[in-house]
């Protein structure tokens, strides 16, 4: 009777105690195809067996106490607890009175750096082959601090602001980053002819922490000058540092290069070791809910996570799997050129991973 | 062919111009002896009246400007701006712009037969306002390690250009204006800016209009280059889509810019780059300078000279059948008249 009741008790406890190994991420569905491909992502890496718990949570703003827009408190404790997560497409409703989702979640987790690798996929044609660069834009202040007066009738001002902490914590990023993913070099963009204090700041500030990465070479390049070798040879760029606005223009125009932001992954670092992974396309309405949508960039991103919290077993399985779909183009979806549907386009890659084990 | 705008510049001696000649740094000088050498050869009635800057002091640059104004018709090459000075040593080339109000950077990218590029067809005017916007140089340092930069977007400035572009636009028989801007981030500022275009385009209804956010604006241009006609903007974004479109129809050595104002205009290379890494080694890409010096002639009404140079500048590329990226001799050329 007692061996029963211990059994039983071990059963009990191992039901809700998580499997070993098993991290939980926190999930945010998002708005228009955001569930679908949500779910294709889930998928996918059920098929992978990768060890990964899903909670997902539900972000619309709300009003906090004194007035202030807020994420739900269950959202952000979530967030809190597990550190990770991983964001589909949100969409700002006019006339909702509250700001950009996108802007509440990097005021509420301090997301001080957007990370988005940028490699071609063979495949996907483009213009340009062999893009393998990666886009560091520090996510705080710069030119989007907010702060905009009109003076008197007719002259509107704009504050850009530099602070010397966080150009130290995006350049401290950068060089962490290319350390942690060997790569070859960091380029510090800017344009400190013209704004001598201000960027000038910024590359101080890349100068110094530089000196700590012996290893990893270190250049300085104007914006214009990037701008017109991005599009003549992307191949001389390896990972670039840069403020807020030249960041937002780069990497943009670095998605434009291998295809646009329907395959871009996109990942957000902030304080207290919190990473938010997302996808950067909008929520694509017209198509929502028809299971035509491509969850490419939303899977990318996931890998990318993966790779972050050090599973690079798995990231690699499920991004070779993706990458060969494309490759073969037997089954992909209306943006990429094909006419399958978007569970069709998951389920082949959902075989593909059970074929690699 | 009238030139929208501007009056005809006054110095003209027995028929001969008188243009301002500043060689700037790095590859500025040995192209500008090639348009000098060029214009010898063809007889062109232009004398140069050649003004070195050097860039430490404020009287070279002062000497700049007064010569420019005396002329009316500048041609130029960059002046490197050492970014390791301090910040109250301002950059010369800013300074000539401000200066002389010249406020309207015109640069037509075209796609040149001759050239291989990733993208064909591209035929893209870009009109950036030159003298506000981020490149006011007002920066502070409040408190330290806090750095706060200005940018200062006017109504009146904004309203000019927009005037110029849509005026430019309706000269060449343009069908569209696209306004670039980033005012769902920046209300106030490039709010106003799009603003004052709307405004503008009101008064031209047989030009279209639209507006486009920078970073859309990017990634459209690396997709589809084709589709964009007119584009106008303010500083910084006019600073990154002239350079985006120069490296589309194949790099900085083929494209030349103008900078207008109401009594003045400075012709140079359209990307302004100083190119200390090519400078004195015979490689530098001469086409840039010597299609801005046709520009610059046909603002002084010598339009036989300025077809014909045109005429053996661009032959000459499509004969020798350029290719990117390989260096080019730019030893002097065999022009057929």
């Amino acid at each position: 009777m007692v061996v029963i009741i211990s059994v039983a008790g071990i059963l009990i406890k191992s039901w809700f105690r998580p499997r070993r190994g098993m991290q939980t991420v926190t999930l945010i569905p998002g708005d228009g195809i955001g569930p679908e491909i949500s779910t294709a992502v889930m998928k996918i890496f059920e098929a992978a067996k990768a060890p990964i718990q899903w909670e997902e949570k539900n972000v619309t703003a709300i009003k906090g106490p004194g007035g202030k827009w807020i994420i739900p408190p269950e959202a952000k404790e979530s967030m809190d607890k597990n550190k990770i997560g991983l964001k589909g497409p949100l969409k700002t409703p006019i006339a909702a009175g509250h700001p950009s989702m996108n802007l509440l979640l990097r005021k509420t987790f301090d997301l001080y750096a957007n990370v988005r690798p940028c490699m071609s996929i063979e495949g996907y044609k483009t213009p340009y082959t062999d893009v393998d660069l990666v886009t560091i834009r520090e996510n705080t202040e710069g030119e989007y601090s907010g702060i905009e007066h009109t003076i008197v009738d007719g002259v509107v001002q704009s504050i850009k602001l530099i602070t010397e902490d966080a150009s130290r914590k995006i350049a401290e990023y950068a060089f962490e980053y290319a350390k942690n993913n060997q790569r070859a070099s960091v380029t510090a963009v800017h344009k400190a002819n013209i704004m001598r204090m201000s960027d000038g700041l910024f590359l101080r500030k890349c100068r110094q922490v530089a000196e700590n990465y012996r290893d990893i070479k270190f250049t300085e390049m104007y914006l214009d000058t990037v701008c017109l070798n991005m599009v003549q040879d992307p191949t001389q760029f390896d990972v670039l540092v840069m403020p807020n606005l030249y960041g937002d223009i780069l990497s943009d125009l670095c998605a434009g290069l291998i295809g646009g932001l329907g395959v871009t992954p996109s990942g957000n670092i902030g304080a207290n070791n919190v990473a938010i992974f997302e996808s950067v396309h909008g929520t694509a309405p017209d198509i929502a809910g028809l299971d035509l949508a491509n969850p490419t960039a939303l899977l990318l991103s996931a890998v990318m996570m993966l790779r972050h919290m050090g599973m690079h077993d798995y990231s690699k399985k499920i991004e070779t799997a993706c990458f060969n779909t494309i490759r073969d183009k037997k089954v992909l979806t209306g943006d990429l050129g094909g006419k399958s549907k978007c569970s069709e386009f998951t389920a082949e890659i959902c075989q593909r991973v059970r074929d690699m084990d | 062919r009238d030139i929208v705008l501007l009056w005809p510049p006054p110095a003209k001696y027995g028929g001969r111009h008188t243009v301002t000649l500043i060689p700037g740094d790095g590859i500025g000088p040995e192209l500008l002896n090639h348009v000098r050498e060029l214009f010898r050869f063809s007889c062109v009635p232009v004398d140069f009246e050649v003004v070195n800057v050097c860039s430490s002091t404020e009287d070279d640059i002062n000497n700049a400007i007064t010569a420019i104004r005396r002329n009316g018709v500048a041609l130029k090459g960059n002046i490197e701006t050492l970014h390791t000075l301090p910040a109250s040593h301002k950059s010369r080339n800013n300074l000539l712009r401000t200066s002389l109000d010249l406020y309207a950077n015109v640069m037509h990218c075209k796609s040149l037969p001759g050239v291989q590029t990733r993208h064909n067809n591209i035929d893209i005017m870009i009109i950036r306002e030159n003298t506000e916007g981020e490149y006011s140089s007002l920066e502070h340092e409040s408190v330290t390690g806090v750095v706060e930069c200005l940018k200062i977007i006017t109504r009146t400035n904004s309203l000019r250009i927009a005037e110029y572009a849509f005026k430019l636009a309706r000269e060449k028989g343009r069908k569209r204006v696209t306004a670039v801007h980033k005012a769902n981030i920046m209300k106030l500022g490039d709010g106003l800016f799009l603003q004052c275009c709307r405004e503008v385009a009101a008064g031209y209804p047989d030009i279209a209009f639209d507006a486009m956010i920078v970073d859309n604006t990017t990634m459209q241009l690396v997709s589809k280059p084709q589709q964009f006609d007119v584009m106008v903007m303010p500083n910084l974004y006019g600073n990154v889509v002239s350079n985006v479109c120069a490296g589309l129809v194949g790099g900085p050595g083929l494209v030349p810019g103008a900078n207008y104002g109401h009594d003045y205009a400075v012709f140079e290379t359209a990307t302004r780059n100083t190119g200390k890494s090519i400078a004195d080694r015979n490689i530098a890409n001469p086409t840039a300078m010597l299609l801005a010096s046709c520009m610059m002639l046909d603002h002084l009404k010598l339009y036989d000279y300025a077809t014909m140079i045109r005429n053996a500048v661009l032959t000459t590329m499509n004969e020798t059948r350029v290719r990117l990226n390989s260096p080019r001799r730019c030893s002097p050329h065999t022009f057929h008249n």
